[in-house]
């Protein structure tokens, strides 16, 4: 990040900066070697992509754009008239002065002042448009951004989990700094530096032309030697700017792996034979690095070397022309050979920044499109009418409720536009239900499943065989294949998915915290919870007496999800976090497995009384999690194999009853 | 600062020294050029003197040419120097990692310690290509092309003389006032990763309480904020181009205005019209380099952080060193606790561990059983020395283990921890990390013991499978059975199994102990375990609560007289004898 915040910092005023008088070796030192890095192709996906980030700009700053582009159009214009301007000076005045005398000398004098002050203003007025466009960019440039963040984001937050599956926290949060990065480079540097590129060459090369004709042939021909010289260097240091990363990604694997396993190095004494490893991995990257350097920094001598000669050159060809006759090629004064030089580096710098600025531009594209792949990704399907409300009832009649009363009801749209209640009961059922996260691989077969309201259901089998799937249909984070799941009734697919979550309680094995304090963590059920019912949630997960004992209580922050705290103890957080949301059904996907047996059996007292009435669903390894389940069902391979309580499982002497005498492993 | 991390030069010394020397010199060629330029275009073109053209135009070539040989020189130079630097400083910092103790690696955390490997490195890496290169390059063009125009003509330069500090001073504001914001920028720039992060982490949380929008405002606010701030930063920033415009522009016509009167004035004699060219041009480059320089100042000074801490990790020296005169030689397995006292952090009001009296005798088999939090590990982690007592002594085979050298100590006693990891690599380089020299026929025979041998014979390659980062491709009990094996290779005279054995079946379990009991008689055994049927058969168990010892005898003295054990006894025969997790 530091490098692509920096980067820009470090360009020195590039084209549509200022034209200074023509000197050989001038070129700015930049930072980094231009030339550095990969190489890209234009395709005709960036192209596209090229003019959607065009048209997203265009359409939120129309008007800002208008003015950036006058603006670098103004300051081009005004910058080689500063170039043209000593053509002025030394031909129209110096030269003609030195042999005035007397009034015609003192009225051209003071013309050659006036000729000062329009210049003094045109520099003016190219130093204004020069801060008013950069002023503006930034606005343009950082609005764009924010927008594109936020639309990410907001995107994200749509789309369905199997797309989390299939993508890594790496590269999704690549999106919002590598991604957006090179967005921000795309948008407030390389567009508005290409088109001022291209309008100063178009400028500069007009007023050679003019100046002369033959001798802006000659800059041509330099201009074709650095191109190429640009190219081969840039294609060597690209080469092996690829082995270069591929050795830091090498090297950072390795102390990726073997820092984070540091303790066991240290407790079988592998120290000498770690450094060994890193040693060799770290001169790798040593001497790749230093040839992708080298291609990369010889380019700038190169290109001054390139440019030094040019300047000799054209000042010895002007010269030759100036001393031999007047009128050989078009006929040259010593301003005009003066002015040339300048001009002649005036072109070259940009017309050499054109394919670094083009290269650039193509890499980010590279960047946004996949920024844009996920801003078009496909959201999570909701065509559910359904919704969930407060409920009372009176008279056996459900009617809506606008304050929480323990009691929820279905709000179900009917065709008449009127609507039609049914409580929450908690009646859950699976008919035939099929499933694959990936086609062809089916993962549940012909589920049958049946929970009565209150009752109690536990699931149980080894690793992979479908538990957490289960749960995962009935929430929808995924969609059947197959079959139906009907809730109370009502089919889930016809349940809005908000409303349909909220009324599951999910405690899942992996506890992701947020960085807050435990309060806000325990708030994160129910918004608007007030600071007793966080205490009595706290209390019914058995985790007030570790967070007393916290340095700040209930206000102790959290970092790092929570990093300071036993496995064991972010789970008795994360079922406060449940309790405090108080649903109607609850799932418990191994929520305790990290707590120890003892604890474990407390906590469950407190879930009891909470969940006293309403049905709740149990995954757990540990059996004794399950045991006293009004319904254990064991699953092998995606299949229900047994179900029924503990008792009649035990009596059965099937799978249940192995795993229970421990013949079996579950893993 | 800067002299610390130069000292991770060395044999890179000289070519960083040599490259801005040499660097110097090019740019005194450079500067020369123009000056050459002059008397080209006024001793040649003005004077129609082709002899006069050509003199310039062949010196002007040459010193051209040298200064591009020294260029390449440069570069070769300076590309050597910085990576040779960024190596040794990686090499440095690695190698004091592995210096490094438990509590060490604690105080830093693994993630902090990468990030310091990796991203600080290429940081500071950067910035010191930048001062080698253009950081010498900037103040000595801007040097030579003040000297230059002095020596061409004195009024003139007294432009600079004027335009140079005002222009310093504008720039120097700039950057003062736009530092803190970026700094600023930084911190919200790391919140925004944070959101998103543990939004991403937590997906399934966000969904199943309907939180998205919740989540949404939490990152538009970090989002405006970033926008907000850059944006104040930057504008800031763009002052800079246009105050160098002003400051170049205003030069330019001074100089055009000025030096046309003397010309003029003098009749060419105290300045001729190639020597104004010239002039100009020094202008140019100097302004340029004062603007480079202010940037190079911003570059330098962001990457001080990563310096800092990098030398975070140099400077930390680990809390666990050898003693002056240590001990060779463990003569038996049997480990002694006299009043043993224990806490991670110097100031923690309650002791971790709490005033811990045991004998264990050598050979003997111990089984430690306690709540989640009860210290079992850390009392453990004492006895290969991970961690040093605060107070009273932890003793192996009679001798506190503060005096044997630490090698010695930990090849005498194999620790299989908790958080166990495996690394890429085969299953036999694995197992080969307890024994480098191991026979196959050895490994195989540990393998057995700790009842892997079943399932590596029956992977695609036997015991050369290609184990994936971290084990991620075996399954949570071959990963466990791995790890003990790989401890056995060792052939410890203590062997501590810190709850390793979770994820095995109890009947595996059962068998992994016989076999150790049986094959391994003299090695004094410690298992730390959740389910009683675990530590049930030891020779001794230790019950743990709140950093006490509650308990310490066999199964059945515990049961009669242990409140705690017999409760753990209950809740877990409630589930039947086994749990599986």
């Amino acid at each position: 990040m530091l490098r692509n915040l920096v980067s820009p910092l470090l360009r020195s005023p590039g084209p549509g900066g200022f034209g200074g008088p023509g000197g050989p070796g001038g070129r700015g030192p930049g930072g980094r070697g231009r030339g550095g890095g990969p190489r890209a192709k234009i395709t005709k996906e960036s192209m596209k992509t090229f003019k959607r980030i065009l048209g997203f700009v265009f359409k939120y700053y129309k008007w800002q754009l208008l003015i950036v582009f006058i603006c670098i159009v103004i300051s081009s214009l005004s910058n080689t008239a500063g170039s043209l301007f000593l053509r002025t000076l030394v031909d129209d005045y110096i030269v003609p002065l030195l042999s005035l005398e007397g009034d015609a000398f003192t009225s051209l004098f003071a013309k050659f002042g006036a000729a000062v002050l329009v210049m003094g203003a045109i520099y003016l007025v190219g130093a204004g448009v020069s801060f008013l466009y950069n002023w503006i960019m930034v606005t343009v440039g950082q609005g764009c951004l924010e927008k594109i963040r936020v639309s990410l984001f907001n995107k994200m937050q749509d789309l369905p989990i199997s797309y989390f599956d299939s993508h890594t926290y790496g590269e999704i949060m690549s999106h919002y700094t590598n991604d957006t990065d090179t967005m921000r480079q795309l948008i407030s540097q390389s567009i508005p530096q290409l088109f001022s590129t291209v309008v100063t060459i178009a400028v500069v090369f007009v007023s050679m032309v003019t100046l002369n004709i033959w001798m802006t042939l000659l800059v041509l021909v330099f201009i074709a030697f650095m191109m190429l010289a640009t190219a081969v260097l840039g294609g060597k240091s690209g080469a092996n700017y690829i082995r270069q990363q591929a050795a830091l990604g090498d090297l950072n694997g390795f102390v990726e792996e073997m820092v984070n396993g540091q303790k066991v190095v240290k407790v079988f004494c592998y120290e000498e034979k770690a450094k060994e490893r890193f040693d060799a991995a770290n001169e790798q990257l040593r001497s790749s690095a230093t040839k992708a350097n080298v291609y990369s920094s010889v380019l700038m001598p190169t290109n001054r070397l390139l440019g030094n000669l040019q300047f000799i050159v054209v000042a010895f060809i002007g010269a030759i022309i100036a001393i031999s006759g007047k009128n050989v090629l078009g006929g040259v004064s010593l301003g005009v050979i003066i002015s040339f030089l300048q001009l002649s580096r005036n072109f070259s710098m940009p017309v050499q920044m054109l394919s670094e600025q083009v290269n650039s531009i193509v890499l980010a594209t590279a960047g946004a499109n996949r920024i844009y792949k996920v801003i078009d990704a496909e959201p999570e399907v909701d065509d559910g009418k359904v919704t969930l409300v407060n409920a009372r009832i009176q008279n056996g009649e459900v009617t809506e409720s606008d304050v929480r009363t323990g009691i929820w009801a279905w709000k179900i749209p009917e065709a008449n536009g009127g609507y039609s209640y049914r409580q929450l009961m908690g009646d859950v059922r699976f008919h035939n239900v099929d499933f694959a996260y990936v086609p062809d691989k089916t993962v549940l077969h012909d589920i049958d499943l049946y929970a009565e309201p209150g009752e109690k259901v536990a699931l149980v089998g080894a690793t992979g065989a479908g538990k957490t799937t289960i749960t995962n249909l009935l929430n929808r984070f995924y969609e059947i294949k197959d079959g139906r799941v009907s809730y109370d009734g009502i089919s889930i697919k016809d349940i809005k998915k908000a409303d349909l979550r909220r009324s599951l309680g999910m405690v899942l094995q992996d506890v992701n915290l947020f960085s807050g304090t435990v309060r806000e963590n325990i708030r994160y059920g129910k918004l608007d919870a007030t600071d007793e019912e966080i205490v009595h949630a706290a209390k019914l997960a058995n985790a007030h007496s570790f967070i007393e004992m916290l340095p700040d209580g209930y206000d102790t922050e959290l970092s790092g999800d929570g990093s300071g705290l036993s496995q064991g103890q972010r789970q008795l957080l994360a079922i406060a976090r449940c309790a405090v949301a108080d649903p109607p059904v609850m799932v418990l996907d191994e929520a305790t497995s990290s707590i120890d047996t003892r604890t474990e059996s407390i906590v469950q007292r407190g879930m009891d009384q909470l969940m006293h009435g309403r049905t709740v669903f149990v995954i757990a390894h540990r059996l004794s999690t399950v045991q006293n389940s009004d319904v254990i069902m064991v699953l092998e391979l995606g299949r229900i194999i047994e179900r029924g309580n503990h008792e009649k499982l035990i009596a059965e002497k099937g799978k249940y009853y192995q795993l229970y005498t421990g013949l079996f492993e579950l893993e | 600062m800067l002299k610390k991390l130069f000292k991770c030069l060395r044999e890179y010394k000289r070519d960083s020294i040599i490259a801005p020397i040499l660097i110097i010199v090019e740019t005194a060629l450079e500067v020369v050029v123009p000056l050459l330029m002059a008397n080209l275009i006024d001793l040649g073109i003005n004077d129609s003197s082709m002899p006069q053209t050509v003199k310039w135009g062949l010196l002007m070539l040459a010193a051209t040419f040298i200064a591009y040989a020294i260029g390449i020189a440069t570069s070769i130079l300076s590309s050597r120097a910085s990576a040779g630097f960024a190596k040794n400083l990686r090499q440095d910092l690695y190698h004091n990692v592995q210096t490094f103790s438990f509590s060490n690696i604690d105080k830093f955390s693994s993630s902090s310690i990468v990030t310091r490997l990796t991203t600080d490195v290429s940081n500071v890496q950067m910035a010191f290509t930048t001062i080698i290169r253009v950081a010498v390059r900037a103040p000595s063009m801007l040097a030579f092309s003040l000297v230059m125009s002095f020596i061409i003509n004195k009024t003139l330069s007294l432009i600079y003389v004027c335009a140079i500090p005002l222009l310093a001073l504008g720039l120097y504001l700039i950057m003062k006032f736009a530092f803190p914001i970026f700094e600023r920028v930084f911190r919200i720039y790391d919140k925004l990763n944070r959101v998103v992060q543990e939004n991403l982490r937590g997906i399934r949380v966000v969904k199943s309480f309907v939180r998205e929008d919740f989540e949404r405002e939490k990152f538009n606010s970090v989002a405006a904020a970033l926008r907000k701030n850059f944006s104040k930063a930057e504008k800031l920033l763009s002052f800079n181009r246009p105050l160098m415009q002003l400051a170049m522009f205003t030069c330019k016509l001074l100089a055009c205005w000025i030096g046309a009167k003397l010309i003029i004035n003098s009749g060419g004699s105290a300045l001729t019209t190639g020597q104004l060219s010239s002039v100009l041009t020094y202008t140019m480059q100097m302004l340029t380099s004062l603007m480079v320089l202010s940037m190079v100042f911003v570059m330098i000074t962001m990457s001080r952080s990563s310096a800092v801490r990098i030398l975070e990790v140099l400077e930390e020296k680990s809390s666990i060193n050898n003693p002056e005169s240590p001990v060779y030689e463990v003569k038996d397995g049997s480990v002694s606790f006299d009043s043993v006292m224990f806490s991670y952090a110097r100031k923690a009001d309650k002791p971790v561990l709490d005033n811990i009296n045991l004998y264990i005798e050598s050979g003997e088999t111990i089984g430690i059983l306690g709540g989640t939090g009860s210290s079992k590990s850390s009392l453990v982690q004492l006895i290969p020395r991970l961690y040093d007592v605060t107070g009273g002594s932890v003793k192996v085979g009679g001798v506190d283990v503060r005096d044997y050298d630490i090698e010695t100590l930990r090849n005498s006693v194999a620790m299989v921890l908790q958080k166990n990891e495996l690394f890429s690599g085969s299953v036999k380089d694995n197992l080969r990390w307890g024994n480098e020299n191991a026979s196959d026929e050895e490994i195989k025979e540990v393998c057995r013991l700790a009842q892997a041998d079943g399932f590596i014979s029956e992977m695609p390659d036997g015991y050369d499978t290609w184990i994936e980062q971290g084990g991620s491709n075996v399954s949570g009990g071959q990963k466990q059975r791995l790890c003990i094996a790989r401890a056995l290779l060792k052939k410890p005279r203590i062997l501590i199994l810190d709850d390793s054995t979770s994820a095995v079946d109890t009947q595996t379990d059962a068998q992994i102990r016989a076999a150790l009991r049986t094959y391994i008689p003299e090695t004094t055994k410690f298992i730390i375990a959740q389910r009683v049927a675990s530590v049930q058969d030891a020779d001794k168990i230790i019950v743990m609560d709140d950093g006490h010892i509650n308990g310490f005898g066999t199964h059945d003295e515990l049961m009669a007289s242990n409140t705690i054990y017999r409760e753990i006894y209950t809740s877990q025969l409630k589930g039947g004898m086994e749990n599986a997790s």
